[in-house]
C-alpha cells in the first residue's frame, strides 16, 4: 500500500525526467537538420532573420550614425539635407584634399540664427565642425560594423571601415573586413581597389596589389559591358595606381595604356596627359638605351 | 505644503511598488551591457557607441516613466473613487494637482538618478575619465524637461477621458517637439501666408524641449553648457510648468468627479 503511494507521488517527477531526456535526445538529432529545413543558410545572422529586408533602412541609419560620430555630433538634419554631404568621400579625405575642401563648404549648413529661440537653442547643441582625431577615430567603426551586419551589400561600409582600420594600424582586421565584403559582393571593384591599396600601401606587396587591381579593372569593365554605368572616377583611380606599378615594373607601354584609360574618368585629364607624354618620351628613349648593350 | 508632500509621497511609493521602472531599468542595463561587451575589430577603446545607446535608452525610459506614471494619476483616483475621501480631508483641488505633479516629478528624478548612476559607472569604467559635472548638468536639464512633460500630461489627464488616449497624445506631442520643434521656423519660412504665420506662431508657442537634450555633448566630450544658459533654460521650463499646472487646475476645479 505504501509502495503504491510512493510510486504515485514520484510518478510525475519520473515522467518529467523522461520528457526532459526525450527533449534532449531529440534536440541532439534535430539540431543539425533544422538548418537544412529552412532556406536560411549559415550566412544569415539573427538580425537578418528578425528584420528581413527592413534591415537595410537600419543599415543606412547606422552608416549615417558613423558619419555623425565622425563629426562629433555636428551633422545636418533632414531639413538641412540639401546642404548635407552627398557622398562618403569626406570620410576618407585628408585636410587640404579637394574632397575635404568641398566638404567644409557643405558642412557650413547652420547659417546665422533666425530668431532668439534658435540663437538660444544653439548653446545646447554641438555647433562646431570638427573631425575625429587620434585614438578617437576608431569610434566610427562599431557603427560601420553594425551597418555591414545589417546590409552586407552596402559597399561603402567596407571601404570606409577598411580605410580607418588601416589608419589605426589594424591592417589584418581591415583585410579580413574587406574579404568579408568581397564574399558578399564578389563583383565589387571598389572593395578590390581598397584591398589593392591595403596590399600596396600597408603591406608593401606590389605583386599582390597588381593582381587585385587587375581584377578590379576587369570587374569594372564587366559592369560597363553589362550597361551598369560603373563609377568612372573609380576607374581613374584603379588605372592610375595600376599604371604606377606597371611603370615600376618597366612595362611602360601598359602604363601609358592605363593612363589613357584613366583619362576617361579623371577630373584632371590634362595632368594625366602630361604624364603620358613623359612616359612616351621615356619609352622612345628605351630602345636607344638598350641598343648599345645589344650590339 | 505638508498636504502636497503627503500626496507626492504616495505617488513616489507607487513608483517603487509598480514594476514599470524595474523593467525599464533592467532592459536599459541588459541592452547597454550586451552592446558594451561586443568587441569590434579587437578594439576595446571604443566607448561612444555604448554611451550613445545607453543615453538613448535612458531618455526613452525616462519619458515612458514620466508619461505613464502621470497619465494614470487623476483618472485612477476617479475610477477607484479614492478622490472623494482625498478631497474630504480637506484637500483642495489645487493641492491635489500640485501634489500629483510634485510626486511624479520627484519620482522621475529618482529614476533618473538611478539610470544616470548606471550610465556613469558603465562609461567611466570604459573611458577611464569621469566628467561628473557634465553628467550632473545633463541630468538636471533632463529632469527639468521632464517637469514640463509631467505638467503637460497632468493637464491632459483632466482634459482627456481615458488614460490611454492621454498617454498616446502626450507621447506624440513630446516626440514631435523633440524631433521637429527646432525646425518649425525653417518649415514656416517655406510656406505661404497664412500657414507661415500659423507655423511660426506654433514655433514660439511650444515649449522647446529639444534644448534640454544635451546627449551629444556628453557622448562627444564637449564642454559644459554655460551655467547662465542652463539657469535660463530652467526658468523657461518653470514658466511652462506653471502654465500647464494652472491650466490643469482651471479644468479640474470645475470638473465633475463622477465618471
Amino acid at each position: 500500500m505504501r509502495e503504491t503511494r510512493d510510486v504515485k507521488r514520484l510518478g510525475p517527477y519520473v515522467i518529467l525526467v523522461m520528457l526532459l531526456a526525450a527533449c534532449f535526445s531529440l534536440a541532439t538529432v534535430l539540431q543539425e537538420r533544422v538548418s537544412d529545413w529552412s532556406r536560411r543558410g549559415e550566412s544569415d545572422n539573427v538580425l537578418k532573420v528578425l528584420l528581413g529586408d527592413g534591415r537595410r533602412l537600419f543599415a543606412d541609419q547606422f552608416f549615417v550614425q558613423a558619419d555623425v560620430s565622425f563629426h562629433s555630433g555636428y551633422y545636418p538634419s533632414i531639413f538641412d539635407q540639401a546642404r548635407a554631404p552627398k557622398d562618403t568621400s569626406h570620410l576618407t579625405a585628408r585636410e587640404g584634399e579637394p574632397a575635404a575642401e568641398e566638404h567644409e563648404k557643405q558642412m557650413s549648413f547652420l547659417g546665422p540664427p533666425r530668431d532668439w529661440i534658435e540663437r538660444f537653442g544653439r548653446h545646447f547643441m554641438v555647433t562646431e565642425h570638427t573631425h575625429l582625431q587620434g585614438s578617437h577615430e576608431s569610434e566610427i567603426l562599431p557603427w560601420l560594423k553594425l551597418a555591414a551586419e545589417l546590409d552586407p551589400q552596402k559597399i561603402e561600409t567596407y571601404t570606409v571601415a577598411a580605410y580607418w582600420l588601416r589608419d589605426l594600424g589594424k591592417v589584418k582586421e581591415a583585410e579580413r573586413f574587406l574579404r568579408e565584403g568581397l564574399l558578399s559582393n564578389p563583383d565589387s571593384y571598389d572593395i578590390l581597389f581598397e584591398l589593392g591599396r591595403l596590399y600596396y600601401e600597408s603591406n608593401h606587396d606590389s605583386a599582390h596589389a597588381r593582381k587585385v587591381w587587375d581584377l578590379a579593372l576587369r570587374r569594372w569593365s564587366e559592369q560597363e559591358t553589362a550597361g551598369k554605368k560603373p563609377d568612372v572616377l573609380k576607374l581613374a583611380q584603379i588605372a592610375v595606381n595600376l599604371s604606377r606599378l606597371e611603370e615600376v615594373e618597366g612595362d611602360l607601354a601598359r602604363a601609358i595604356q592605363l593612363l589613357e584609360l584613366a583619362q576617361k574618368g579623371s577630373p584632371h585629364p590634362e595632368a594625366l596627359q602630361e604624364r603620358i607624354d613623359e612616359l612616351k618620351q621615356k619609352l622612345a628613349t628605351q630602345p636607344a638605351a638598350a641598343a648599345p648593350g645589344s650590339r | 505644503m505638508k498636504t502636497i508632500l503627503a500626496i507626492a509621497s504616495v505617488v513616489i511609493m507607487e513608483l517603487y511598488r509598480r514594476k514599470d521602472f524595474y523593467v525599464l531599468f533592467v532592459l536599459t542595463a541588459v541592452i547597454t551591457l550586451v552592446m558594451g561587451s561586443v568587441s569590434f575589430f579587437n578594439d576595446t577603446r571604443m566607448v561612444r557607441y555604448v554611451k550613445d545607446i545607453a543615453l538613448l535608452l535612458i531618455w526613452v525610459s525616462a519619458l515612458v516613466i514620466a508619461i505613464a506614471t502621470t497619465a494614470r494619476q487623476i483618472p485612477a483616483e476617479r475610477e477607484n473613487r479614492t478622490i472623494f475621501p482625498l478631497l474630504a480631508k480637506p484637500v483642495t483641488r489645487w493641492q491635489v494637482i500640485l501634489g500629483k505633479f510634485a510626486g511624479c516629478w520627484l519620482a522621475c528624478g529618482m529614476a533618473l538618478i538611478v539610470l544616470y548612476l548606471f550610465f556613469v559607472v558603465v562609461s567611466g569604467t570604459r573611458e577611464h575619465h569621469w566628467p561628473l559635472l557634465n553628467y550632473c548638468q545633463a541630468l538636471w536639464l533632463q529632469w527639468v524637461m521632464l517637469g514640463v512633460v509631467v505638467a503637460f500630461v497632468l493637464l491632459g489627464s483632466v482634459v482627456f477621458s481615458s488614460t490611454a488616449s492621454n498617454a498616446t497624445i502626450s507621447f506624440i506631442v513630446v516626440l514631435g517637439i523633440l524631433f521637429l520643434g527646432r525646425y518649425l521656423n525653417q518649415v514656416a519660412l517655406q510656406q505661404t501666408e497664412p500657414v507661415k504665420t500659423l507655423v511660426y506662431g506654433l514655433y514660439f508657442l511650444i515649449p522647446h524641449l529639444e534644448w534640454y537634450d544635451v546627449r551629444d555633448r556628453l557622448i562627444y566630450d564637449q564642454n559644459l553648457v554655460g551655467w547662465v544658459d542652463c539657469w535660463l533654460a530652467t526658468l523657461y521650463a518653470i514658466l511652462y510648468m506653471a502654465v500647464f499646472l494652472l491650466g490643469a487646475w482651471l479644468v479640474f476645479r470645475r470638473k465633475p468627479l463622477n465618471l
